[in-house]
């Protein structure tokens, strides 16, 4: 049992995401938020995490998934990065699980373009797979300009 | 405490102490018979030396102890201190620092042990003069016994050097003389005292009250130095700005709470703790501040060596010591303070004999005031030199094209001034080795503007220059203007306010003008470029948003870099204290932004850089005065575009003129056009706009008359027309087609080749005629004195 680590499990247009449950700081509802105009689209906006001011990133946008629908209000994972606290917008929150390292298989060949880097892998779960979250390369977003969209 | 706090301790102390003995050796060689003074610097430099011998820095050891047989004689008095001694032993104290640095980076005390440094003191130290200046400074200290004094060693007994170090020691307190004596002769063998094994503890004891004595020495007797003051880390103090700015926020929250809740004991509550809040965030403030003191005290020294190494007198005089700052600022407003007190020194202040000549003192004057006003702090950096030579700035910046010939003869003296400010400008006739190497007042300017501060220079020829340095108390919470735009906050810093302009709904249509398309307003008399916050944010246009309040328009008036610009916001709500929290760095990127912050109902809100605002709305590099900051900045405008008007001249020539001359584009049909003689003129705002036909500007001489006296061919379209304002008159450029409006570098060009013209260019990879205009409305006049046509013209151009 000691190649075990846990995973804290969101969802993304059905899709089930993974990261690190020693990195998550916390998960919280849907936050007000505050636009940052000019910001790379990614960037959802600025949500006020008890004093702190936390950036908060659209995941689907980031990892290239078609936008959420209108309808449904993001849950925000609040991760701890390189560059202090980020918040990851996901659709739903999944359980913690916990997962053996052989379980683990490097993401396949055919997965490319800039979404490839961002995914370290997945674990194959009971009829499922989880992908395993790169967080800080997910945080990172300087060298994304404003004009990335949904689906290039 | 380990070995490692130790020697931390140490450093921070013998920092403290150099830096007052930079002080006091400039003091001392003023009145060197300051006995008390003297004997600090003794005491300095003694711990110093004993403490490192304790800690095993040799090096440093070596050349402390020299610098102490220096002091040595010369508190026995069989030296005095002259320039000499003074300029060896601050070349002693900044031997030290260094090593004290090599110590703080390393762990060691370096390579170097200076030779030739610790050769020069001990030379100093023997070439003593004799018995008859001993006499001399014997004779006040028999007047003046102190207790210090009393218990100070024969001079006779100094000759031996170590035995007179050694009972130096003992000197700072009275009581202690005797055990130091004992314990001192240590430090120069080594690391450790020799003495019993059990009592190498009581050097360091001796030693720290030692220091405590010295800073207190001049005023009053060490012992019963308490110690009143703490040290705390800047770390906890940093964390206490944080939370207190917490607490500011959730109290501003709470306000707001309670204004809509009908409690009289929450409001009472609430008031309480908006008191106790605020008091508390002026305490914690308080603690982070420091008297800029303790930056001006290394400037006798600088000012010392300076006028010293140009040969020149100068006294420093200080008014607001105790000004406080808060520690970020003191930081940074440090080094462009030393510049401006070595460039008072070397360029403002005169050799003594052209002072003399002037009437005045031999030494100059320099002086530097500190005072709080309205929330800033002010200093004021005062010399009693020559002043600026407006004409020499003004020539130079001609010179360097950083004005040009117009802006030179509009420009106020005051305005010529600030002129040495921008980058590269150096009037210094020669350069010294202390300023007039490039790097100069832009950079005073940069790094003041930087913590949100200005510069500003005022002076009399002959009477001397004053230079104004205006900074915020503090950077960590600011005034802000709190706006609405697109549905969010936005915080404006107070600092780049100007002022706040209402248009009610039915004055928009008239206030607000534009330049093609470039909304302007007319604020004064002066236009003001307006730049709609939410399109430069690319925000949704809400049409609703604009509606609802009536359609009227508020401008914010902003200074941007000496520019201002009129900033059109759906709404403006208040001013409120701001905490200013850092963007992380995702969003560095976006330079539209300075921070973030927290709004009293939890909501965050972003706080506008002005500047990169302006920047980004092209504010900075358009307006009329482009040329200041464009030709300063040489090999950026290079690169910078201009935006011309691009049109058909007569023959379907290309030419163009500068899209800031231009006012307005229209269009008259024929038939609106009259003669007044044989000038053609036109009906237009209620006024009578004289029309300059293109054709006949540049018609040869001998066709000019016919063509001018051509009347409009009433079976033509209707004709076109550039509005030109030019040094108050209005008057219409009647072109062939107006062709476009390009950005270009346009900067291809060569000669003009006809009147009128002022060069030729590339603009869109053609070539094209730029239009001179002074030089056609002066052909122009020149075809309105034809006859018959003169008097008339004139009136109508008045």
């Amino acid at each position: 049992m000691d190649q075990t680590s846990q995973f804290c499990t969101f969802y993304l247009d059905k899709l089930l995401f993974g990261v690190e449950l020693k990195a998550v700081q916390e998960v919280i509802r849907s936050l007000d938020m505050t636009r940052v105009p000019l910001a790379p689209a990614v960037v959802s906006g600025l949500i006020n995490l008890r004093g702190q001011i936390v950036t908060a990133v659209d995941l689907r946008k980031r990892l290239e998934l078609k936008p959420r629908p209108a309808d449904t209000l993001a849950m925000n994972v609040v991760v701890r990065s390189e560059d202090g606290a980020v918040s990851l917008l996901v659709d739903e929150i999944g359980d913690v699980v916990e997962v053996e390292e052989t379980t683990f298989e490097p993401p396949p060949e055919t997965l490319r373009g800039t979404v490839r880097a961002m995914i370290l892998g997945v674990h194959k779960l009971n009829g499922r797979l989880m992908h395993v979250l790169d967080i800080e390369k997910a945080c990172q977003m300087i060298d994304v300009p404003e004009t990335i969209g949904v689906g290039r | 405490m380990s070995d490692s706090d130790i020697v931390q301790d140490f450093l921070v102390e013998s920092y403290e102490n150099l830096d007052r003995l930079d002080r006091e050796l400039v003091g001392l060689e003023k009145s060197p018979r300051d006995r008390d003074a003297l004997a600090s610097v003794f005491r300095t430099i003694h711990t110093i030396k004993g403490t490192c011998g304790f800690l095993g820095f040799n090096k440093l050891e070596k050349v402390a102890h020299v610098g102490e047989n220096l002091l040595t004689r010369l508190r026995d008095g069989q030296l005095t201190l002259n320039p000499e001694l003074t300029t060896a032993l601050l070349g002693m104290v900044d031997a030290v620092r260094q090593m004290l640095k090599e110590i703080q980076s390393t762990g060691q005390d370096g390579e170097i042990d200076y030779p030739e440094l610790r050769e020069t003191l001990t030379r100093l130290a023997q070439v003593g003069p004799g018995a008859a200046k001993q006499a001399v400074t014997a004779k006040p200290r028999a007047e003046v016994p102190s207790p210090t004094q009393g218990k100070e060693n024969a001079p006779a007994r100094s000759k031996d050097m170590a035995l007179s170090s050694a009972t130096g020691l003992g000197k700072p307190a009275a009581t202690e003389a005797p055990k130091a004596v004992k314990l001192e002769p240590a430090p120069p063998s080594g690391p450790a005292p020799e003495g019993v094994p059990g009592r190498s503890e009581e050097p360091v004891m001796a030693k720290q009250e030692d220091t405590l004595g010295a800073q207190q020495a001049p005023e009053s007797r060490p012992r019963e130095a308490v110690a009143e003051t703490i040290r705390v880390g800047v770390n906890v103090l940093d964390k206490l700005m944080t939370l207190v700015g917490e607490l500011v926020l959730a109290r501003n929250q709470l306000l707001q709470i309670s204004n809509t809740v009908e409690d009289p004991g929450l409001q009472a509550v609430s008031q309480r703790m908006n008191l106790i809040a605020t008091e508390l965030q002026g305490e914690v403030m308080k603690t982070r501040m420091q008297p800029i003191g303790n930056i001006w005290s290394q400037f006798p020294r600088t000012v010392r060596d300076v006028a010293l190494g140009c040969g020149k007198e100068v006294g420093i005089e200080m008014e607001g010591k105790e000004t406080e700052l808060d520690k970020t600022i003191i930081e940074a407003i440090k080094d462009p303070l030393t510049h401006l007190v070595r460039n008072s020194v070397d360029h403002g202040i005169e050799l003594p004999d052209d002072r003399l000549k002037a009437g005045k003192d031999q030494a100059g004057r320099l002086i530097l005031r500190a005072f709080h006003e309205g929330g800033q702090v002010n200093i004021e950096i005062t010399d009693d030199g020559a002043g600026l030579n407006g004409d020499r700035i003004r020539k130079k910046a001609l010179e360097r094209g950083v004005i040009n010939a117009e802006q030179a003869a509009r420009m106020t003296e005051h305005e010529i001034f600030n002129l040495i400010f921008l980058p590269g400008f150096s009037t210094a006739e020669k350069v010294t080795n202390v300023s007039g190497r490039g790097v100069g007042m832009d950079v005073v300017k940069t790094n003041v503007e930087k913590i949100g501060g200005t510069v500003d220079v005022q002076s009399t020829r002959g009477r001397g220059t004053t230079v104004r340095v205006k900074i915020p108390l503090t950077l960590a919470i600011i005034p802000a203007l709190v706006v609405t735009c697109g549905g969010d906050r936005y915080a404006i810093p107070q600092v780049s306010l100007l002022e706040l302009v209402r248009l009610e709904a039915d004055e928009v249509g008239k206030g607000i003008e534009l330049v093609h398309g470039a909304p302007v307003y007319r604020l004064r008399g002066r236009l003001l470029p307006l730049v709609y916050l939410n399109r430069e944010l690319k925000l949704a246009v809400d049409e609703n948003a604009a509606t609802e309040s009536d359609g009227a328009v508020n401008i914010v008036v902003l200074r941007a870099d000496e520019r201002q610009f009129g900033l059109v916001v759906d709404q403006i709500n208040d001013t409120e204290e701001i905490v200013v929290k850092p963007l992380r760095k995702q969003l560095k990127t976006v330079k539209t932004f300075a921070g973030s912050s927290i709004m009293g109902d939890g909501k965050v809100a972003l706080i506008l850089d002005v500047l990169g605002l302006a920047q980004r709305a092209s504010v900075i590099a358009e307006t009329r005065d482009r040329a200041l900051t464009e030709k300063a900045v040489e090999a950026a405008a290079r690169e910078e575009k201009q935006t011309f008007l691009l049109f058909a001249g007569p023959g379907d020539s290309r030419m163009a003129i500068p899209l800031n001359t231009l006012a307005r584009l229209e269009e008259f049909p024929v038939a609106q056009i009259e003669m007044s003689g044989s000038q053609w003129v036109t009906q237009y705002r209620g006024q009578i706009l004289p029309l300059v036909r293109l054709n006949v500007v540049l018609e040869e001489r001998r066709n000019k008359l016919r063509a001018l006296q051509a009347p409009p061919s009433p079976d033509s379209g209707p004709i076109q027309v550039l509005v030109l304002n030019h040094d108050g008159r209005c008057f219409g450029l009647v072109v062939e087609r107006i062709l476009d409006i390009v950005e270009d570098r346009a900067d291809v060009r060569s000669s003009a080749t006809r009147a009128a013209v002022l060069y030729s260019v590339v603009i869109g990879e053609r070539v094209t005629e730029m239009l001179d205009i002074p030089a056609i409305l002066r052909s122009a006049d020149v075809s309105a004195s034809l006859p018959g046509v003169a008097t008339r013209s004139a009136e109508v151009a008045n």
